[in-house]
């Protein structure tokens, strides 16, 4: 955690325990899977890595990810329960316990999630202390994204324009972008862009996108 | 206006004859560009969750998941005290509950961290009883902890990933220390003091949780640097100043949170984490 610029970030936040790192900020990385799959999950299959592996279960680290994955908050009660939940939801959780390599930061967690009409998602997420986290894969592309902000996310096929027509209809609705970026896996194939923004986008805007890409996400910070 | 040292806060309080607390206030409203009330109901939600997180703290066992702590604070509210008074055997049971609620999935308010939550609510909810405080002499001093936690933060470090326990423990207990001396009439200078003792009293506090998790010793930690606070207060009080100015005493802080070795720096690699028992008890901890 770096410097505060807010009271209530030293008195704050209000959160379930008992570590901001292992639980809050696992907490958010279900909500913003769930949020990116965009669909009731009835398949998760969650390998922790490093350190979520190790000491994961005492921090509930596992309960927290699948309280996101239903869409609770970092300070919802019910995370101690939502193990149980998910089952009498109907959703189906595995974890794993793996080890990605030393590139991957020690609290890395990556979700494969299937949505109830077939959609599918492979999420890779890290937290980087104090609640704080950023997803760092989409469907194996990299990505960088925190969930603190208003987010578009598309994946589409490489191929000029797509980058200013996303820009084009967030300058006509006044939106101000925080953050972009794009990558892809090589040239004409298949990339992913993140735009986190500081105002919300029309339902009406997200929609003209989804000519062009294959995949078109809006999505509420997880803050 | 801003401030990023406490000597800019204290002389800013003594400047326009207020608490510390109200110039942290006048700070955040104009950063954050919303209005003082606002501020202050902000802070009455995050109070409200810290007293229902001492309820629940003195009113059930809270037994963690790894089983590893739970029941210490209902043990010692029942206790007759030997040494202590009654009172502040009451504070320390309340500051053991806090921390095991936070071990035990339950609700809290990360004070500066969540390993270190129980330290200022127990204070001032004992500050509020004896001196029969009002809810808003309470939020004003919440702002008073809060000053110095930024100004920690700013100048050192709130993480025990970064500057060991002193960081999150530590600056907890300067932060109750300081919002204690207020509540019960100190100036300005003597919260200056009462932070400044308080740390130098825990300096070097090293972060080493057994198995990693937010429990051995953290939740014990939170009663000893709570009677750190209540000692830093009533000697500020009674006119006992720092040597070294508060704001130098963080600087040490930071200086010590940087060269520890990274064993000691929430990694579970060294000191209580790395002794027999203490491998021991990460060996047996269920995995699934």
């Amino acid at each position: 955690m770096g410097k505060a610029d807010s009271v209530f970030e030293v008195i704050g936040p209000i959160m379930i325990g008992p570590s901001s790192s292992h639980t809050a900020g696992a907490v958010r990385i279900g909500q913003i899977a769930g949020a990116i799959l965009s669909e009731p999950a009835v398949k998760a299959v969650i390998y922790l890595h490093g350190s979520y592996a190790l000491t994961g279960k005492g921090h509930g680290t596992d309960k927290a990810l699948v309280a996101g994955l239903l869409g609770f908050g970092a300070a919802d009660e019910r995370i101690s329960k939502s193990l149980k939940i998910a089952k009498e939801k109907g959703l189906l959780v595995k974890f794993r316990r793996v080890d990605l390599g030393d590139d991957y930061h020690p609290n890395t967690a990556r979700l494969l999630l299937q949505g109830n009409k077939g959609t599918n998602f492979e999420i890779t997420a890290i937290s980087v202390g104090g609640g704080n986290i950023s997803v760092i894969e989409l469907n194996g592309l990299p990505i960088k994204l925190s969930g603190e902000y208003y987010t578009l996310i598309t994946i589409h096929k490489d191929q000029p324009g797509i980058v200013a027509q996303a820009s084009e209809i967030i300058a006509k609705n006044n939106v101000n972008i925080a953050t972009a970026n794009v990558t892809r896996q090589r040239r004409g194939g298949l990339a992913v862009m993140a735009i986190e923004m500081d105002q919300p986008l029309p339902l009406e805007a997200v929609k003209q996108l989804e000519k062009v890409a294959q995949i078109v996400r809006f999505i509420q910070p997880v803050y | 206006m801003n401030y990023r040292n406490l000597r800019d806060l204290i002389r800013l309080a003594e400047k326009r004859g207020e608490k510390i607390g109200e110039i942290v206030i006048a700070v955040e409203a104009e950063q954050k560009d919303m209005t003082s009330e606002k501020v202050r109901e902000e802070m009455v939600t995050v109070w409200r969750v810290m007293q229902a997180s001492i309820r629940r703290g003195l009113a059930e066992e809270n037994r963690s998941v790894s089983g590893l702590s739970g029941g210490d604070a209902k043990l010692v509210a029942k206790t007759k005290p030997s040494f202590l008074s009654r009172r502040i055997l009451k504070a320390v049971a309340m500051a053991l509950g806090v921390a095991e609620v936070n071990a035990a999935m339950g609700k809290i308010v990360a004070c500066p961290t969540a390993g270190s939550c129980g330290i200022v609510p127990a204070a001032l909810t004992e500050a509020a009883n004896r001196l029969k405080l009002s809810e808003e002499d309470v939020i004003l001093a919440l702002f008073t902890a809060a000053g110095i936690g930024i100004v920690c933060s700013i100048n050192a470090s709130i993480s025990g990933a970064e500057g060991g326990c002193q960081a999150e423990c530590g600056v907890a207990a300067a932060m109750a220390a300081g919002a204690l001396t207020e509540l019960a009439g100190g100036t300005p200078k003597q919260v200056g003091h009462a932070a400044a003792l308080c740390l130098s009293n825990m300096l070097g506090l090293v972060c080493d949780p057994v198995a990693g998790l937010v429990e051995v010793p953290c939740i014990l930690r939170n009663a000893g640097a709570l009677m750190q606070a209540l000692l830093a207060a009533e000697l500020a009080l009674a006119g006992v100043e720092s040597r070294i100015p508060v704001d130098e005493v963080i600087g040490a802080m930071d200086e010590i949170g940087k060269a520890l070795p990274e064993s000691l720096r929430e990694t579970a690699q060294g000191g209580l984490a790395n002794t027999p028992t203490g491998q021991k008890l990460n060996r047996d901890l269920p995995l699934d």
